[in-house]
């Protein structure tokens, strides 16, 4: 298989970007795609490796030298059989994935790694160009009914998993349209949305039956969906954000970075205007929190035409390369410039906010900071130490807060009775989903907390399985084993 | 013999013996010749061993003629005359009752016959010389003489009687059940010859028996023997000579020979025994050696009237098959008996006697030494080496050899030398073989085709895939590069998958069996380089009569290669022919009876089969076509090897030949299981089907035929090389004879449908089996089809994949691993080692299910420190080529750190590292290694060394060699490996000078002669049977030796040989310790162990079970940065390690303190479980398999029928007997010619004062020059001392290894004659050999060198005033050498160096030589045919520099050797100078235009 010289030949190549002032312009994906040969060299870089770390580097354990030795022989049709054996939705997880599989590459040890996740979003979307996605309504139906409970990645994967074991499939999604946070969450530059729908069609297609506008507990009761399903799945999502408890939080002018990137989205959708939604425009802008959400922020304010963008991170500033503690293949915390840093940001690290000051119409004018230093001892978290005599206070005019969720948020949780963790998470465990209320299994991040797309999927797929295998006594859904990299 | 206990095996043992013979030509008797011949023995005594006592000896005997002179004057009744009465000694019990049981009944029998007894004899003995254990099975020794019915009577009437009366005699007392039974023997009964032997030291024949020396006792000839077991249990019945022919080798084949005789018995006719026949079966008695085994056959080929040369010619019969220069009438012989008898094969000489005839045969490939000598007073004398009898050079009439396939017969009666042409032609041209042929035998491709039928009704490919256990590796991994390339694929590094047996998977039945594999006892082949010499087509239909000899046994159907497409098994099927009666039996059960429907199903089938062969059919289909959701294919290989052996119980195996039709194999390994047990062709249809999908897929108008017949010729070639693994040429006699060992069913099933396959730690039953049929049926009927799951399984048995096979490297264990060594955090190699060694969940490996028990914990601190630990411990043998100079190095200097061993690997290595760097680093391994190739081993080389590894064989492709193709050999390797840039490199399967354990031995005496403070460790590879190896081993003087489990990594393996040749050590560990126990070799000998060793809970098993010292190597490789990439073989290494590519060796990252890190994790791990368990020492460890227990929680449907204890077994031996190395080996150098000539030459030595020696030599002065040379190169390293500075003249016949490893500025003369391995690894010396002056043979028509001259030579010259032997200057890499003639495969695998042949030159020459230059004197023109011709160039000289070349290696010839040919060349040059041929390598010109192209651009 593979190409046995081909890393030695061709160099990595990844897509291009539009210019940075063309894409301000506009909202759509400003990637610049590779051409199918040079897809193909790519795909020979791959060394069929005896042990494809990057295959237990990824969570969903895509089968990366099978798929792609396809495309190095150009058989795209095999490889997008072979992507989809193990992935519901490549086309998600090849825009959106910080691909650990591309940190556990081989050749990664001491060159740029495969581009594996450009080559996966390439064969899902020539295999959706030349029609091969097509809907396969299950020949058997089950007659059991399942409810899913949110349509984020980790829902629809569950749902579609379901629904090919034959089972009748119901998602539940209380926003207008399915996606959850890959529809509201995620910028139309980095996922249009055309994307989700084009694959919420074939859903459909397969038979599974989406309830937007739903919000379970309160439009549908807890009762209605014990009377009504088999079994139910969670997949909420972690939706409560993490607070900053500091003064000044009330100001105008502080908004949550997920209130604003959804209303964006909306915008974007066409949903609303954009007068009605939170705009950037001609403000000193201020994203605390340098995660992904936080560039998220950052490339809508700029979009918007934002005066300035600040970025502050609590965390130290990462190394460039790997940092000595997270040696290949495990996943390493680096220094990470997406294109929205790219598109104009200043950014801090080590920066803790201690307040926000407001003028007298409580509007946001400023906030202080000061600087901290992590202390790391062995076998204990890291304390956080602040910086004595580094207060520095900066103007600004808007305030987005990017810092991440907390837990499920949802009174659903209540509702069904079932039991959490100390982080307020869904309590089942990887061996069966299964939460404490029998017949409600739980994936996704209301069971793991935040996570990754690939996780949500992957997790979806998993519970699939065990849902399916707790209606019928067993199943043939397809699982990965447990052989998934660990953090360290 | 010792029986079956724990892991030993009794069934396994090995002999090699020592034999030869005296006859006078002339008819003139004499009781001298009897000295003689034992004189001959006693020569031959470092041929053999001393076992445990050192007194008993393994058998030895003597036949000579009836000495009638003797017996009328001894006997205390008359005679007839010489001739008309038969006599025999007859060994009986001790107790006077049973021996009169004995007497009774075989006086019956002979009366029965109506014939007379004469009276008995009582042979007068001297049972005081004999040893304690001899004396315990000393029988009662008389002698019986017996008149004909008639004078009238025929000879072969009187003999037929009397081998009638024999065999009913011994069938009714050894079924008698008389405790001393056994005792009852016939040594022979002739009227020609008598047999005196029994398990005596030669010098004590004569002494035991005292007829020998009594002056009445003459004879015109005698033929002596001794045998030499790997063992030390034999029995006096199986010393040798027997009846007919006595034997040195082995017979590879002989199981299968057995069986197949046993099943020729049902056939058995003949008007001459009438009803008698039935009474005298079986032919074969059970359990005797191979030889004896064989004179049974010759005995019974003997009663149908063939002459005994035409016996020998059936059994061991020419490699006619691929010879273009036999005659027709031969070639139909043979190819007649073909059809009649497999060939006996293996390395055999076997002499052989009727009283009339006495004569040699040598197989096919030349394996033994067999030289004679005619004198000129009419004497023959034959035996493995020359100079057993010291003869006066005037008094030579002949020296020669016997040559490969060829036969000797001294026709006594007439008084000459038969030669092998006339004899062969005589007896080819009595029956009109060819006619018989083209009457009857029919060729498959003869066959008409119609067309190829559509099979309707049959499920779904896709679904048939799944049923029968096809995974996505099995296409994309195996069956499609097949397709492609007609070769097998090639992977590397070792394998760490589970064994079936603990597999997860459900797995196919072949994978519970293991090939075996030849090493020490007898060679494997090289089928590649020496194919003329294999041959895979086989015959089928029923067998005949041997009694008649006649047309009907060609009526059969050969097919050239028995993997056989649908095409051509369709032509079978609808074949209309009276002498073929086709029938197709499906192989099928009912599947919702499970475990019972299979059982009865193949009951069934039996019976079917059974009536199908009484209805006529003569070949049996197996077909597992039509399965369907109901009916489950019944497994291919349990189907036909219940067939063939329940056909076989019922007396109808020898009438049907069995076809198999099955979706199963798809693996070399598959194909050689079904041929190994009885299939005589096999249509593997569903590989046909998946080959037609998946090449159509790609190209709709891709050729099919084409690659299916890519994929048929590739599994031929790999069942080839399957056979010669084992030392087997022919399928003809592979087919049938189970050379497998069965790892993982129990015993019940293995009786039932396997019988006579070794099975050790038991395991799955039929019941289990069925389940794994059953799950397969499950997912492909029951499973839910799911959209977008793949159809296949990925599969993950070479690469690995989540929800495939298990590894125990694996991502994170690699991971693990690697951050332990680099940050050296103990709590991480904790983590790793915890992966590693839990495998209570993950059954892995067999030691996996060890527990440690029997606590007695000792505080940590009392354990010796770790770096006591250490020095045990070594890393394993990867050359340098096969691995990077950075990599290779790092691992040395590591082990150098810490006190290890780093091994060399065979690649030589370049002596700069042989000195400490400034820092105190040092890259020299410690452990040399020599392999088959021999690269660089030099004087120099192997003085520098702790220890010398001789490696036997290797764990991931035991029986094969290795290539290093051109392109990798770098003028960086080229330089350590003593060769020539971008020249390939071979290393053949076998070592050339080890063909079987009496030449281990004469290797590891030269190795230690090259470097006496070296030890010497052999390395075997872990199979059934290995046990004995090491005694044998033990016995030959090695100081360690290695036991390799099967999994050890490799650069490069078929993946046949990487899964399934081999065992894992734990089994051959276990037997090696028990065995060397049992026979108290133990304390002589070290054991190592390694194969995938990987924590220290590992070598605390392996030391619990007999290992003192340990190695690593996939694990340190791991520790260096390597990710088990697995593309080894394709040098694209991605971290610098298993590559010569400069840019990638610039990624090499390891660094040595990973390697001692990993080391010293490993020894504290070790010291943990020591002081648990109560261990202060590693000494105190060794071998207390007390300490182990199975581990009870393991719950896992197939692992409860495993049955550990036979490995757990503690052999009950005396106080005295250790079970750890304590003592040192005698090596007896102390008598080595080389300290005299040390004394005599200081002088030379230490002031390079120019000296000359004159000295006698004879065959017993083995190795001589290498003590020598060890000393030069010790003082003055790889330079040596000036030219011609020590001249030593030796007059008489040297021994064997004369010249090995003899180093610059030795001059070394013979004046007469030497032995085998002349210049073995020559080092730069000069050696000349000369005929007497006194001498008047003509020395280009005689053998005065032996066979394997020059092997592996890497500098100096020689001249030989005569002929060599075969295989001459094979894998020489620099040496001169001219000789006056050769035998076959000479300059085979020669990578540099001149040879000139002046004379005759044998079959295949220059087969694999990809370097060096020939020069071969052809004045008629024949050599064109006797070459292998494959890259090679054979030109006439035109060049001016290559005719002074020449002409100055002729001159130089000449004033060595005063050669009247050179000579005469010399005289007519301008003539003669055109009658050379110039053999030039295209890959060697290639590399000397590539080299002066690089030498421009450096200027």
């Amino acid at each position: 298989m593979g190409k046995t010289t081909g890393f030695m030949e061709y160099k990595r190549v990844d897509e291009s970007y539009d210019a940075v002032d063309k894409r301000l312009k506009h909202y759509k994906e400003f990637t610049i795609p590779v051409k199918e040969k040079e897809l193909q060299n790519q795909g020979a870089r791959c060394m069929d490796c005896g042990i494809p770390f990057c295959h237990s580097g990824c969570p969903l354990g895509n089968l990366i030298p099978d798929f792609n030795d396809n495309v190095y022989r150009g058989n795209w049709e095999k490889a997008a059989k072979i992507l989809h054996s193990t992935n519901n939705f490549p086309e998600f997880t090849g825009r959106l994935c910080p691909a650990p599989c591309e940190q556990a590459c081989v050749l990664g040890i001491n060159e740029d790694p495969v581009s594996i996740e450009n080559i996966e979003k390439n064969i899902v979307e020539t295999a959706f160009n030349k029609g091969w996605i097509k809907a396969q309504v299950p020949a058997i139906r089950t007659e059991k009914t399942i409810a899913v409970v949110g349509s984020g990645p980790s829902g629809l994967a569950a749902a579609q998993q379901l629904n090919r074991a034959g089972h009748l499939v119901t998602v539940f999604e209380r926003d207008a349209k399915v996606g959850g946070l890959l529809r509201y969450g995620i910028p139309d530059f980095k996922l249009e949305k055309s994307v989700i729908d084009r694959r919420i069609d074939v859903l459909e297609e397969e038979g599974i039956v989406f309830k937007p506008n739903t919000n379970v507990g309160v439009d549908v009761t807890v009762e209605e969906l014990k009377t009504n399903f088999d079994a139910v799945l969670l997949c909420g999502g972690a939706t409560a954000r993490r607070v900053l408890p500091v003064d000044g939080v009330d100001l105008k002018g502080l908004y949550q970075a997920m209130d604003f990137l959804k209303l964006n989205n909306e915008y974007v959708d066409g949903l609303k205007s954009f007068d009605d939604i939170v705009s950037a425009k001609g403000k000193n802008v201020i994203v605390i929190g340098g995660g992904d959400t936080g560039s998220d922020c950052i490339g809508t304010s700029n979009r918007h035409g934002a005066q300035s963008v600040t970025n502050f991170e609590i965390l130290d500033k990462p190394t460039e390369g790997r940092p000595a503690h997270q040696p290949w293949p495990f996943w390493p915390m680096k220094m990470k410039t997406s294109s929205s840093h790219q598109e104009g940001v200043e950014r801090h690290w080590s920066v803790s906010t201690k307040k926000f000051i407001g003028d007298k119409n409580g509007q946001l004018t400023a906030l202080v900071t000061c600087e901290v230093e992590w202390i790391f001892k062995e076998g204990e978290r890291p304390q956080l130490k602040e910086l004595p005599g580094t207060e520095k206070t900066w103007p600004c005019d808007m305030v987005l807060l990017a810092l991440g969720f907390t837990g499920p948020g949802s009174q659903l949780v209540d509702q069904l009775g079932v039991e959490t963790d100390f982080r307020t998470n869904v309590k089942a465990t990887t061996k069966d989903y299964r939460t404490t209320t029998p017949g409600v299994f739980a994936a996704g991040d209301i069971r793991r907390g935040q996570s990754l797309i690939v996780w949500a999927i992957s997790e979806g797929r998993q519970a699939a399985h065990h849902i399916d295998a707790f209606l019928m006594g067993s199943s043939d859904l397809p699982l990965k084993d447990d052989n998934d990299l660990p953090r360290i | 013999m010792l029986k079956k206990q724990g892991m030993y095996l009794p069934e396994f043992e090995h002999d090699n013996c020592g034999a030869g013979f005296i006859c006078s030509l002339e008819g003139n008797k004499s009781n001298d010749i009897i000295h003689k011949a034992l004189q001959i023995l006693e020569r031959l005594e470092h041929r053999g061993a001393v076992s445990s006592d050192g007194k008993t000896g393994d058998g030895a005997g003597i036949l000579t003629d009836i000495p009638h002179e003797l017996f009328v004057k001894d006997c205390p009744f008359d005679l007839p005359e010489f001739g008309q009465y038969a006599a025999g000694n007859v060994f009986l019990p001790k107790k006077e009752n049973q021996r009169n049981y004995c007497i009774s009944v075989f006086e019956k029998y002979i009366k029965e016959q109506g014939l007379n007894i004469l009276g008995w004899r009582t042979v007068p003995v001297d049972d005081s010389v004999l040893g304690s254990i001899a004396q315990q099975t000393e029988p009662m020794v008389k002698q019986i003489f017996i008149n004909k019915s008639n004078v009238e009577q025929k000879d072969f009437e009187f003999r037929l009687k009397l081998f009638i009366a024999r065999k009913k005699a011994e069938h009714e007392i050894y079924n008698s059940k008389l405790s001393e039974s056994n005792f009852f023997y016939l040594p022979s009964l002739s009227t020609k010859i008598i047999i005196y032997k029994g398990l005596l030291i030669p010098e004590d024949i004569k002494l035991y028996y005292k007829d020998l020396e009594n002056p009445l006792f003459v004879t015109r000839l005698a033929l002596v023997h001794q045998r030499f077991s790997t063992n030390t249990f034999p029995t006096w019945d199986l010393a040798q000579p027997f009846r007919y022919m006595c034997h040195n080798g082995e017979i590879n084949t002989l199981r299968g020979n057995v069986s197949r005789m046993l099943s020729r018995e049902a056939l058995l006719a003949s008007n001459w025994f009438g009803e008698d026949i039935k009474s005298i079966l079986p032919i074969i008695l059970p359990n005797k050696s191979d030889s004896a085994s064989m004179d049974m056959a010759v005995e019974l080929l003997l009663m149908t009237g063939r002459s005994l040369p035409e016996v020998m010619m059936m059994l061991i019969p020419e490699a006619w098959e691929k010879n273009d220069e036999m005659s027709e009438t031969k070639k139909a012989f043979y190819e007649y008996n073909s059809c009649l008898m497999e060939p006996w094969d293996g390395p055999a000489s076997i002499p052989f006697t009727d009283g009339n005839f006495i004569g040699a045969v040598l197989d096919r490939n030349g394996l033994r030494p067999s030289r004679y000598s005619v004198t000129k007073d009419g004497y023959v004398i034959m035996s493995s080496e020359i100079g057993v009898i010291e003869l006066e050079p005037e008094n030579v009439a002949q020296h020669g050899r016997l040559e490969p396939g060829k036969m000797f017969l001294v026709d006594m009666n007439e008084g000459r030398i038969v030669n092998d042409e006339e004899i062969k032609e005589d007896i080819a041209s009595r029956n009109p073989y060819r006619k018989w042929l083209d009457d009857e035998l029919v060729y498959l491709k003869e066959i008409p085709y119609n067309d190829c039928p559509v099979f309707l009704n049959q499920e779904p490919l896709n679904k048939r895939k799944v049923l029968f256990g096809y995974t996505q590796e099995d296409i994309n991994t195996v069956i499609l590069p097949m397709a492609n390339q007609a070769k097998e694929p090639i992977g590397s590094m070792g394998s760490d998958t589970p064994l079936a047996l603990l597999s997860e998977r459900p797995q196919l039945i072949y994978n519970y069996f293991k090939q075996l594999f030849a090493q020490v006892t007898n060679p494997p082949l090289d089928g590649i380089r020496e194919e003329l010499i294999t041959d895979i087509s086989l015959t089928l239909g029923s067998d005949y009569n041997i009694f008649e000899i006649n047309e009907t046994h060609c009526k059969k159907l050969k097919i050239q290669n028995p993997v056989i497409s649908k095409q051509d098994l369709d032509k079978i099927k609808s074949y209309d022919h009276p002498n073929f009666k086709i029938t197709s039996v499906p192989i099928l059960y009912d599947i919702s009876k499970g475990h019972n429907g299979l059982e009865d199903a193949l009951d069934a089938l039996l019976e079917t089969a059974s009536t199908h062969v009484d209805q006529g059919t003569n070949i049996l289909i197996l077909s597992d076509r039509d399965v369907t959701k109901d009916q489950a294919p019944i497994p291919a290989l349990l189907a036909c090897s219940f067939i063939n052996s329940g056909l076989q119980k019922l007396g109808k195996r020898s009438k049907i030949s069995i076809i198999i039709e099955s979706a199963e194999p798809r693996e070399v390994h598959h194909f050689a299981l079904l041929f190994g047990y009885g299939a005589s062709a096999i249509n593997p249809y569903m590989v046909n089907e998946i080959i037609e999908d998946e090449v159509l897929a790609i190209d709709p108008k891709a050729d099919t035929e084409k690659a299916i017949a890519n994929y048929n010729k590739a599994v031929g070639k790999g069942i080839l090389k399957v056979m010669n693994k084992i030392g087997i040429s022919t399928l003809n006699s592979y087919r049938g004879s189970q050379l497998f060992e069965c790892i993982g069913i129990n015993t019940q099933v293995v009786e039932k449908y396997f019988p006579n396959t070794a099975t050790r730690i038991q395991g799955v039953d039929l019941h289990q089996l069925e389940k794994e049929i059953s799950k397969r049926y499950a997912s492909a009927y029951t499973k839910k089809s799911i959209d977008a799951a793949l159809d296949l399984e990925m599969g993950g048995q070479y690469r690995w994949r989540r929800n495939g096979e298990h590894h125990l490297f694996n991502p994170l264990s690699i991971a693990k691993l690697q951050d332990s060594v680099r940050t050296n955090k103990p709590q991480k190699y904790k983590e790793y080692a915890e992966m590693i060694n839990n495998q209570s969940k993950q059954l892995m490996t067999i030691r996996g299910l060890f527990e440690f028990t029997n606590y007695d914990p000792i505080p940590l601190e009392e354990v010796e420190p770790w770096t006591n630990i250490v020095k045990r411990f070594k890393t394993g043998a990867m050359s340098y080529g096969s691995i990077s100079k950075e990599a290779h190095e790092n691992l040395a200097i590591a082990m150098n750190r810490i006190g290890g061993k780093s091994n060399s690997g065979e690649g030589g290595e370049d002596q700069e590292r042989f000195y400490k760097n400034a820092n105190g680093d040092w890259k020299n391994s410690a452990i040399k290694q020599v392999a088959s190739g021999r690269f660089g081993v030099t004087s120099n080389y192997l003085s520098n060394a702790q220890e010398i590894q001789i490696k036997m064989a290797q764990g991931a492709k035991p029986g094969e060699g290795g290539q290093l193709p051109g392109p990798k050999v770098n003028p960086d390797i080229a330089k350590t490996r003593n060769s020539t840039p971008y020249v390939g490199l071979i290393s053949p399967p076998p070592h050339h000078d080890i063909y079987s354990i009496e030449d281990l031995s004469q290797l590891i005496y030269d190795l230690k002669s090259a470097n006496r403070q070296a030890r010497i460790n052999v390395k075997l590879v872990s199979e059934v049977g290995v046990g004995t190896v090491a005694a044998g081993v033990a016995k030959a003087k090695a100081d360690v030796v290695l036991i390799s489990g099967y999994d050890g990594g490799t650069g490069a393996s078929p993946l046949t040989s990487l899964k399934h040749a081999g065992l894992p050590w734990e089994l051959g560990l276990a037997e090696a310790q028990q065995t060397l126990v049992m026979n108290d070799l133990r304390s002589r000998i070290v054991v190592e162990c390694d194969g995938q060793l990987k924590t220290g809970r590992d070598v605390a098993v392996a030391c619990l079970l007999g290992a003192e010292e340990f190695g690593f190597a996939t694990a340190p490789l791991v520790a260096s940065g390597c990710v088990m990439m697995r593309a080894c073989h394709l040098n694209t290494c991605p971290v610098g390690i298993a590559t010569q590519n400069p840019e990638l060796r610039k990624k090499f990252k390891g660094k040595p303190e990973h390697v001692v890190n990993f080391m010293y994790f490993i020894a504290q791990e070790l010291r943990e479980i020591m002081s648990k368990l109560g261990f202060r020492t590693v000494d105190e460890m060794v071998g207390k398999v007390e300490k182990l227990d199975r581990n009870s929680a393991i719950e896992h449907y197939k692992s409860r029928g495993i049955d550990l204890s036979p490995i757990l077994h503690k052999v009950e031996v005396a106080d005295d007997v250790d079970i750890l190395n304590t003592e040192q080996q005698d090596h007896q150098l102390e008598r080595a010619l080389d300290f005299e000539i040390i004394d005599k030459a200081h002088p030379a030595l230490f002031r390079k004062e120019p000296t000359v020696l004159d000295l006698k030599i004879n065959n017993e002065n083995r190795a001589v020059g290498a003590i020598l040379s060890n000393e030069i190169s010790k003082i003055y390293g790889a330079q040596g001392l000036p030219d011609n500075t020590l001249k030593i003249n030796f007059k008489g016949s040297a021994g064997q290894s004369f010249g090995a490893f003899a180093t610059k500025g030795l001059t070394l003369n013979v004046i007469g004659n030497t032995n085998d391995y002349l210049g073995k690894g020559l080092s730069g010396a000069k050696i000349t050999v000369r005929i007497p002056d006194e001498s008047t043979i003509i020395p280009e028509d005689n053998i005065i060198i032996g066979n394997v001259a020059l092997y592996g030579a890497t500098s100096g010259a020689v001249y030989i005033n005569g002929k060599a032997g075969e295989r001459f200057c094979v894998r020489n890499s620099g040496a001169t050498a001219v000789v006056e003639g050769i035998g076959d495969h000479g300059c085979e695998y020669m990578t540099g160096g001149v040879a000139v042949i002046l004379g005759a030159v044998g079959r295949n020459f220059g087969a694999g030589m990809s370097g060096g230059i020939a020069y071969v004197y052809d004045p008629k023109k024949t050599f064109v045919n006797k070459c292998n011709k494959e890259g090679l160039n054979l030109d006439p000289l035109s060049d001016e520099a290559h005719v002074l070349e020449l002409k100055s290696l002729i001159e130089n010839h000449y004033n060595n050797t005063l050669s009247p040919l050179a000579q005469r060349i010399l005289e007519q040059w301008e003539t003669s100078v055109q009658q050379f041929v110039r053999v030039l390598p295209e890959e060697y010109r290639q590399a000397l235009i590539r080299l002066e192209e690089e030498n421009l651009v450096k200027k």
